[in-house]
């Protein structure tokens, strides 16, 4: 591996800090008597209201749907996901450390794992808080369900709800990119041994996009 | 034949008839509409947008204060302060009963005249608002962070607190000297010993920098009636002036024997030095009654302590600390401008305004232009203190607020108008009527160093015909004049909560942003407070039951009780759960001698009940909460006196 790539690939890893200090994701609910509106973050290690008290209000309103309280503490992906982030950083740096070409691909490989399944597993949290519904609720809605967007905007009852990624999911988002880039560049750069270094520069501009 | 130019001319002529027509009979001077104009536009604010500045008028015999918002006139809130106010449980509660304490036990109802704003350097900041009860001595102190009277200080030796709370430009102090001079110690006299026996008190109380309130030490003045006052600032930082009427000490029939004087009084009082006297160990200490009620935001309750003793300082024991200038007629404002070099003063039954010069009075002390005493209080030499009179302003020169452009403005109550004149030449320059008998007026910060000088707002006593008749009982008004050019301009005129007697109002950021939304409920000390569904309970001490019951939307834990027996003392300790913005929860009980209460949110509440009759009582939430609201709702089940029914309660089982 070229020294540029191993940088690359170190700041890429170095780049997933940013889940610890930011949330991952942000949930906003807007309503006609929320003109402040109320959000939920979701971090790498908890769930919090936007503004202090949100997930408090949050609650006290879902239990007219019948929708479960959301208490952090019953989400045990929060204590593991830490842990993840924190391997990936590790192993990130290692593999720049190690210059090892191949092991890019396994650790990108890793990496769209931890992504895709934390996505899944969103999907499936939001999916059980959607639909798995106190039938004693006050507010029946014969054939409604409120499951929020895994991304995008929907309106449920009176709330519009959106759901984006918030920095920390940005960042791991554009470190699993670099990383990628990381690899096509090595790639094309092994194709073109022999060809004249200006060559190369000029394609390394390419890939960086520059 | 009529030819074009001469149908044209006929056409003129028509036009101008019906234009002066139009003039006569939607324009006589009753309506006013000459130069309306724009004044609709200048006092819109739009749906969802906010006023310019927040105004705090005084309820006079309804004992609270009003916020509005101006220039729209919007009513914002009442606060409650020395009257009780079932609507929201102030003075029924358990925790707000202590506020309401006094020396002569609980009283449910004062006047409230003088609201005065916190400075810093001589500005509003928007820290409190202080406010002055005129017939049981007091002076309370409403945090604009909460829009709620946060302690309210009895003055002892006094028999009516009038002018006050005047305050100093660090609001180091706020004063209140007695209107009425009554025996100090209170005795059993003859009223007709009133030049023997009856004195003045003016009291300073000390505010620290975190509002809480404490008499610092009181002043014996001779018997007679103290009006108003303002604090020096500027050059004048450091003295206080005082009007006064009745110098005659008459006891009876005042509106006559008091007004035989031809000059009263504007004292001046160094209070720096009175202070250095007080340290000097030159005070008495007299045993005087009385209660100091502060709320604790942390435990929601009022605490009120009894207290027994003030400083008296005697001015025979202190040289150089009030001196008197003389005053005609019977004033009542005495107002300092911007520079604080001058104090208007307002004589009600004078034709002329006397301004007083601060430095010519220190001259005068110097050079001793004395004219005698009055009750061993030197009198000054009217022409060696004055600096100029405004001559035939109106009639019934009442109070005078500055617009911090050179122009000082005085409400006259007799010829109901304000006069605007200029400060160096006392010349008059505009007039404009108020409707009808204006008492205070009011400039944003026009007792100040630095006037908002945009607005003015005129009180009035009387209405008649200004709006839609109500009987024989009439709303009094304010009505908003635009003093942002050389004339006046009547913008706006509104009913009001109460008597507007005086008002304070300053730009409104300087308090939006200390609004407090909700109470924090982690941070909640209350002893009942329940913080969570899982700490509701009712607990049974002998006859005294305590029902610890969270509200939140849309129900109350618990919701069903049985066992509460007849001639129980019961308390239910309500807490709002709720952490969102304007999420009150009310509650009330059918058949209560209580008023109901309003729990805001992290608030914990008391309400104190005494079932007479065995029966099924149903309580329910009073303020329209949630969609459900008509469901918050629960039942209380009273057996009689000796019943076995077991203590037993709880929500949804």
């Amino acid at each position: 591996m070229r020294k540029k790539s191993r940088r690359s690939l170190a700041l890429a890893s170095l780049l997933l800090l940013v889940v610890y200090v930011t949330p991952l994701w942000w949930i906003r609910l807007d309503a006609p008597q929320y003109p402040e509106g109320l959000g939920l973050y979701i971090w790498v290690d908890r769930i919090t209201g936007e503004n202090p008290n949100d997930l408090h209000t949050i609650n006290g309103l879902n239990h007219y749907i019948g929708m479960k309280t959301i208490t952090p503490e019953s989400i045990p992906e929060l204590t593991v996901m830490p842990y993840v982030v924190g391997f990936l950083v590790a192993s990130g740096l290692m593999v720049a450390w190690s210059g090892r070409r191949p092991l890019v691909a396994v650790w990108l490989l890793v990496f769209l794992g931890v992504l895709l399944t934390g996505l899944v597993d969103f999907y499936l949290w939001e999916y059980d808080y959607g639909h798995n519904l106190d039938p004693m609720a006050p507010i029946k809605v014969p054939g409604m369900t409120y499951q929020p967007p895994l991304i995008g905007t929907k309106q449920l009852l009176n709330m519009k709800t959106t759901s984006l990624p918030y920095l920390g999911g940005l960042a791991a988002g554009l470190s699993f990119l670099t990383g990628v880039l990381v690899l096509i560049q090595e790639w094309r750069t092994g194709r073109k041994k022999g060809q004249t270094n200006e060559a190369i520069s000029n394609a390394e501009m390419a890939a960086s996009g520059r | 034949m009529w030819n074009r130019s001469s149908l044209m001319k006929i056409g003129y002529a028509l036009g101008a008839l019906a234009v002066g027509a139009f003039l006569l009979t939607e324009c006589g001077p009753k309506k006013d509409m000459m130069g309306a104009g724009d004044a609709a536009a200048r006092v819109y604010v739009a749906p969802g947008e906010y006023d310019e500045f927040y105004a705090f008028l005084s309820g006079g015999f309804s004992g609270q204060v009003a916020a509005y918002g101006l220039p729209s006139g919007r009513l914002l809130r009442v606060i409650p302060v020395f009257s009780v106010n079932p609507e929201n449980g102030w003075g029924y509660s358990e925790e707000t009963k202590p506020m309401l304490q006094t020396s002569n036990g609980f009283v449910p109802w004062d006047d409230s005249h003088h609201p005065e704003l916190s400075m810093t350097d001589g500005t509003p900041d928007g820290r409190w608002l202080f406010i002055n009860a005129n017939n049981t001595p007091r002076i309370a102190r409403i945090d604009l962070g909460t829009f709620r009277t946060a302690e309210i200080i009895e003055i002892p030796n006094s028999g009516g607190s009038h002018a006050s709370p005047f305050t100093t430009p660090n609001s180091e102090y706020v004063v209140s000297a007695t209107r009425f001079s009554v025996p100090i110690p209170d005795a059993d006299v003859p009223v007709a010993s009133y030049k023997e026996n009856f004195k003045g008190t003016i009291t300073f109380v000390k505010v620290s920098p975190e509002g809480a309130m404490d008499i610092a030490f009181q002043i014996l003045t001779p018997g007679f009636n103290w009006d108003l006052s303002h604090a020096g600032k500027g050059p004048s930082d450091g003295w206080f002036f005082f009007s006064c009427y009745n110098t005659e000490q008459a006891h009876t029939l005042l509106e006559v024997n008091a007004s035989q004087h031809d000059k009263d009084f504007i004292m001046a009082v160094n209070w720096k030095k009175a202070e250095e006297y007080v340290k000097q160990g030159k005070a008495k200490a007299w045993t005087s009654e009385y209660y100091h009620n502060r709320w604790d935001e942390k435990t929601h309750t009022a605490v009120s302590e009894k207290k027994t003793q003030v400083n008296m300082l005697d001015p025979k024991d202190c040289p150089d600390l009030l001196y008197l200038m003389p005053c005609p007629k019977s004033p009542h404002g005495a107002d300092v401008d911007p520079s604080g070099e001058y104090i208007v003063g307002g004589g009600k039954l004078a034709t002329v305004i006397p301004v007083f010069s601060f430095s010519r009075m220190l001259k005068a002390i110097e050079e001793k232009k004395f004219d005698g005493d009055a009750g061993g209080i030197p009198v000054l030499q009217y022409d060696a203190v004055l600096a100029g009179e405004v001559k035939e302003p109106g009639l019934g020169p009442l109070h005078t607020e500055f617009d911090g452009k050179g122009f000082a403005y005085t409400s006259h109550f007799v010829s109901s108008e304000v006069v605007k004149w200029k400060l160096g030449t006392w010349e008059v320059v505009d007039r404009i009527p108020a409707y009808y008998s204006i008492g205070h007026l009011m400039i944003p910060g026009g007792d100040s160093k630095k006037p908002w000088g945009k607005y003015l707002l005129a009180m009035n006593k009387i209405t008649k015909d200004r709006y839609l008749p109500t009987g024989p009982e009439l709303n009094q008004s304010a009505q908003l004049i635009d003093i942002s050019g050389e004339k006046m301009r009547l913008l706006l005129d509104f009913p009001t909560v109460g008597e507007p007697h005086y008002a304070q109002a300053l730009a409104a950021d300087l308090v939006k942003q200390r609004e407090v939304k909700i109470f924090d409920i982690m941070k909640n000390e209350h002893p009942y407070a329940s913080k969570s569904e899982k700490d509701a309970r009712v607990e049974r001490k002998g006859k005294v039951v305590h029902v610890y019951m969270t509200a939140s939307r849309s129900h109350f834990n618990p919701d069903n009780i049985e066992g509460i027996k007849v001639g129980d003392e019961v308390y239910v300790h309500v807490t709002n759960l709720e952490q969102d913005w304007d999420i009150p929860h009310g509650f009330a009980i059918k058949g209560t001698d209580n008023a109901e209460l309003l729990v805001m949110p992290g608030e914990t509440c008391t309400y104190k009940w005494v079932p007479k009759k065995a029966g099924v009582y149903p309580f329910y939430c009073t303020d329209f909460c949630s969609a459900l609201h008509q469901e918050m709702q629960g039942y209380v089940r009273v057996s009689g006196a000796s019943a076995n029914v077991p203590l037993s309660y709880g929500t949804g089982k």
